[in-house]
């Protein structure tokens, strides 16, 4: 049952062969049972989640059911839940209980799915190990002693180690593709604007974007169409037609040009990573692919762009945290700006408000235009690339990550050396282009390797069905973390 | 020697729309507080931004009646700092790209103290922009604690900016007044200043003629125009003092205390403002196409300038009585409607009618002209009768309070309280032909040369015929009879 | 102007107090050193010639949509309220009012 897919979960909700009740049932127990050492979630709360099954199991006896009705989802704690804890990995809002409910968590009770809890994630999703979190680090499923990555290093943890049917993720500068690559599983990004952030807790508003972590990409694309729309409450969502994600799954790749960017195969890239991602390259090219060498010459400064950029979105949108109406407020202060800034020095942790004095410096007066300006100018080069680029290819493949899952603690005192892990996934946030992450194979150590295929935008059923054309003739998507 | 001031105002218009500018929160004044802080209002975790289409409108109308360039596209920024009826801990405004470009108003000034004759000028409007209001704080008995209310967060504001083009208190308040009749006129704005709708800031320096711009210092939030000149009138002597004591301004913002009629420095520092401008990455650029613009122009009345001028050149009213029936639209539109009636060969009459007579019943009931509990049809039913000499116009002064207090039409009214007037010839000769005859000493003496006794002959006359004799026909009839 | 990589403790505490992070000596001079070496990192952006360019600030060049003038939300107070926070064990909420400690204008 852990293994199977959200369609023949779906089949056997409908056919009655088991109740969401006993499904959800069967998940709280084994979060029950192995949470404890992955700290995957921050919050579960049984009662609330087999509510919502029973609920779905009067959907599913009465045929209202949907393809999402009854299976039980874990949702990243980044997301409003009407009722539930919301915590967004912070002692800031360790105690917000949401009183409405984000875009996406709405799309998921719609549709009758279950919501089997918030996953653990890097503060405010800042992060790149899920070592940020406040409430713990998370344990990569394949080996306890590293990290799953960050920042939704909760979710791609609790579906590597099968402790959920599917998962909900964001991505800013990778945090979904660079967890799932650490965790051997898939995650999609989708173009900016196509999943509605209402409700979702900001971090850099212009390149936060929601998407699914599961198994498969058919899972994938299963749950997009239940995430994907328009949504009025969110000026950047986008009005387009709705699609099916699922409906190109099946094409044959024959013609399918892969552009190979010469700068993500270049120094500081691992070896065993490369290898991996070579021999996956091979097997598309068997599957009928074909490949070309292209160039993304600004993508190496996409690290400085983005640790531009992203803190100044940030340290705007973390103001709100001022304990006066939510929030974490310090016990004791004098006066007013006693308050702010205790409240905010103890209810925000060490990256988060590194992040907030990068962005407040770049954004002060005599630094906007050296800093900010030529980061935003920068910007629309690196998205300038990709437009060339895609002109040679269709798709755009590459490592997702340029190591494996590193040791825990392993770069915990060097910001520098964290932020480049996210070398490329980043610039696909700044042009604002979908990009996924599957499974390719294992690297050093047996940790498992992804390969990021970025696509043009809204390009996400085209990229869909290469990454299921892969999974059908490989079985990485499939294997499992031994020993749990 | 000489001074100069130079003043410039900053003057914050709430626009009169039903919702918040971002948020579908009501926007209603005096409601129970925090009963219209929706979600955005307390910039929950996740919320964002949606544009009014209303506030855009009313700022495009606002454009246009000043002659401004409207920005084909403009942006939204955050201004950002800490303040504890600022939830979000950013404004959100427009900084290098409003929505309003350079425009003008032309004001008719009235010099306050009495020297001088009333003369026009033309301010010049730097720009206006879009921008939410913030919350209030209270300063009540809340145990040394201030109370917040979100309700007014978020409330569509447009804040124009003039050129330091005024040069007395009395051009700032002619200013002020003009740009408060015209937000009211084109209906954007309900400007009551009670409540805070029409809030202006001034902008303050001295210098000797001839001598570059002086410190200046900002008087913010002045809510009513008498409060506006005696600020005014108080800075200025006081830079004036100051400067010729060999004192130096600073920069500074200043309140005005109404009951001591003085200013005083806030105490909050200036200089510790970095606001930190960027633009709003929740928010696209606002594009205003033609079709938007003719749309919104095909809702713009004729404007107060305009009509004045039609009245003044068509109408031959003079620029004294043609401000007075453009002080307001609803002042203006009533004239027309009078006019209407009784056709434009009237308009003086009606004009002498409206800003003498029933302005100053208005004023002893303290009721606006909306409020008016003579129609214009009514009003003109009247003034028919004064033009075909039916009534007099002592006798139409006691058909106006009849219609005021009692309602009803003026040819009902006169006809049942006898006041149509005698304007038959032979009828008036007849009693005339009586007076002469019975006052043959009299007729002598003025005969004779003594003028003055004309008087005492109109005034038997008026007397005979119970006042109802038209007055101009009796004072012809009398200088040919009395000629002899 | 190119601003130098290398921050003082001055920057970092005008940055901790716009900022309202309160930071002791001991946390300044941390910051201050980490912050610097993000700064080299970033200070590689100076060498790209970007005359001519636009800033990009959105994804997409997508124009503001409008939204109707109509109030939609109604009064939820209460339930908005019950989340405030506490201090020294009672919620820091009076007659409707969020209270803060008192502001001097």
């Amino acid at each position: 049952m852990f293994n199977s897919s959200l369609q023949q979960l779906g089949s056997a909700l409908r056919a009655g062969q088991i109740s969401s009740v006993e499904l959800t049932q069967l998940y709280l127990d084994r979060i029950a049972a192995l949470n404890p050492a992955l700290n995957a979630y921050i919050t579960t709360d049984a009662g609330t989640s087999l509510a919502q099954a029973r609920a779905a199991d009067t959907m599913l006896a009465n045929g209202t059911a949907q393809a999402l009705t009854g299976i039980p989802i874990a949702q990243k704690d980044i997301f409003c839940a009407k009722g539930w804890r919301t915590t967004c990995g912070s002692k800031m809002l360790e105690n917000f209980v949401s009183p409405y409910d984000a875009h996406v968590i709405g799309q998921f009770n719609n549709a009758g799915a279950v919501n089997l809890g918030k996953t653990n994630m890097d503060e405010f999703a800042m992060g790149s190990s899920n070592e940020t979190s406040y409430f713990g680090t998370v344990k990569n499923p394949w080996d306890q002693s590293r990290v799953p990555g960050g920042s939704s290093g909760g979710a791609a943890a609790a579906v590597a180690a099968r402790l959920c049917a599917a998962a909900t993720g964001t991505d800013t500068g990778g945090s979904i593709r660079q967890p799932a690559a650490l965790c051997g599983i898939s995650g999609l990004k989708p173009t900016y604007g196509v999943v509605s952030r209402y409700g979702m807790i900001a971090f850099a508003s212009s390149l936060d974007q929601a998407g699914p972590m599961a198994r498969s990409a058919e899972d994938l694309a299963m749950l997009l169409n239940a995430m994907a729309g328009f949504d009025e409450r969110d000026s950047t969502s986008l009005q387009r037609d709705k699609e099916d994600y699922a409906r190109d799954l099946s094409k044959p790749l024959d013609g399918l040009r892969i552009g190979l960017p010469k700068e993500f195969f270049a120094e500081g890239l691992g070896n065993d990573v490369a290898q991996t991602v070579e021999a996956a390259i091979a097997e598309y090219k068997k599957l009928g692919a074909s490949v070309v060498e292209i160039s993304l010459p600004n993508s190496k400064l996409s690290v400085p762009v983005y640790y531009v950029l992203a803190p100044a979105e940030a340290s705007s949108n973390l103001s709100r945290f001022d304990g006066v109406r939510y929030g974490y407020r310090a016990p004791e202060y004098t006066d007013l700006a006693d308050m702010y800034e205790k409240s905010r020095a103890q209810g925000f942790g060490a990256e988060v408000k590194r992040r907030i004095m990068i962005g407040t410096y770049v954004l002060s007066h005599g630094y906007y235009d050296a800093y900010y300006l030529q980061a935003q100018k920068i910007r629309r080069l690196i998205a300038q690339d990709f437009t060339e680029a895609f002109k040679q290819c269709d798709v755009i493949m590459g490592p997702t990550a340029p190591s494996t899952a590193f040791k825990l603690g392993e770069k915990g005192d060097d910001p520098v050396q964290m932020y480049l892990s996210d070398i490329y996934t980043i610039a696909v946030n700044l042009a604002g282009l979908p990009g996924m992450s599957i499974p390719c194979g294992f690297g050093a150590n047996d940790m498992p390797v992804g390969l990021q295929i970025i696509g043009n935008y809204f390009d996400e059923a085209r990229m869909l069905n290469a990454a299921h054309q892969y999974q059908l003739a490989t079985d990485w998507h499939s294997r499992a973390p031994q020993g749990l | 020697m000489t001074w100069e001031i130079v003043i410039g105002l900053e003057v914050h218009t709430q626009l009169s729309t039903s919702s918040k500018i971002f948020s579908g929160a009501a926007t209603a004044y005096g409601a129970e507080p925090n009963t219209q802080a929706d979600a955005v209002s307390i910039a929950l975790p996740g919320v964002l931004p949606v544009l009014n289409k209303g506030a855009v409108e009313r700022a495009i109308k606002f454009g246009l009646a000043i002659g401004a360039h409207i920005a084909p596209r403009s942006v939204f920024a955050r201004k950002n700092y800490f303040y504890p009826d600022l939830p979000k801990g950013y404004q959100i405004s427009q900084f290098d790209l409003p929505v309003v470009g350079q425009g003008a108003l032309t004001i008719q000034v009235e010099p306050l103290s009495g020297s001088g004759k009333p003369y026009e000028k033309t301010v010049r409007i730097t720009r206006a922009h879009l921008e939410e209001d913030a919350g209030k704080s209270i300063h009540g008995d809340f145990h040394g604690m201030t109370g917040i209310d979100l309700n007014r967060a978020g409330t569509p504001l447009l804040e124009i900016v003039s050129e330091p083009d005024m040069c007395s208190a009395a051009e700032a308040v002619a200013y002020a007044k003009a740009l408060h009749s015209l937000v009211r006129w084109i209906g954007i704005c309900d400007g009551n200043m009670q409540e805070g709708s029409f809030r202006c800031d001034v902008n303050v320096s001295v210098r000797r003629p001839g001598a570059p711009l002086g410190t200046r210092r900002e008087i913010k939030n002045l809510n009513s125009f008498k409060f506006m000149q005696q600020a005014i009138d108080f800075e200025v002597q006081w830079q004036i003092d100051t400067l010729e004591n060999g004192g130096k301004i600073q920069q500074a913002t200043i309140l005005f205390n109404p009951d001591t009629g003085e200013t005083r420095a806030m105490r909050s520092k200036e200089d510790a403002h970095d606001y930190r401008y960027f633009p709003d990455p929740d928010l696209l650029p606002l594009d205003i196409t033609p079709a938007i613009l003719e749309q919104v122009r095909a809702t713009l009345p004729e404007l107060p300038q305009v009509r004045r001028e039609r009245y003044i050149g068509d109408y031959a009213l003079t620029a004294y009585d043609a401000n007075n029936l453009t002080a307001s639209r609803e002042m203006a539109d009533f004239f027309d409607s009078c006019l209407n009636e009784i056709g434009t060969p009237n308009a003086k009459l009606c004009s002498n009618w409206l800003t003498g007579e029933v302005t100053a019943q208005l004023n002893r009931d303290g009721l606006d002209i909306t409020q008016c509990p003579v129609t214009p049809q009514q009003l003109s039913g009247m003034l028919a009768r004064i033009v075909d000499n039916t009534i007099s116009n002592s006798g139409a002064k006691e058909v106006f309070r009849t219609l005021w207090a009692e309602g009803g039409k003026a040819d009902a009214i006169i006809e049942a309280k006898g006041l149509k007037q005698v304007s038959d010839s032979g009828a008036i000769e007849a009693l005339v032909d009586e007076i002469i005859a019975a006052n043959a000493d009299k007729v002598a003496e003025y005969r004779s040369g003594k003028d003055k006794l004309f008087g005492f002959f109109v005034g038997l006359a008026m007397k005979a015929s119970k006042g109802k004799a038209n007055p101009a026909q009796l004072n012809e009839i009398l200088l040919q009879k009395l000629a002899g | 102007m190119s601003p130098t990589i290398f921050l003082a403790n001055a920057d970092v505490r005008k940055v901790a107090i716009l900022a309202r992070l309160s930071m002791d000596e001991a946390g300044i001079e941390a910051a201050r050193s980490q912050l610097s070496g993000i700064f080299t990192l970033i200070e590689e952006m100076q060498a790209v010639d970007t005359r001519g360019i636009a800033p990009m600030s959105h994804a997409q060049d997508v124009s503001q949509r409008l939204r109707a003038d109509t109030v939609t939300e109604t009064n939820q107070r209460e339930l908005f309220q019950s989340i405030a926070p506490k201090y020294q064990g009672s919620p820091q909420i009076e007659a409707g009012l969020y209270l803060v400690p008192q502001v001097i204008e």
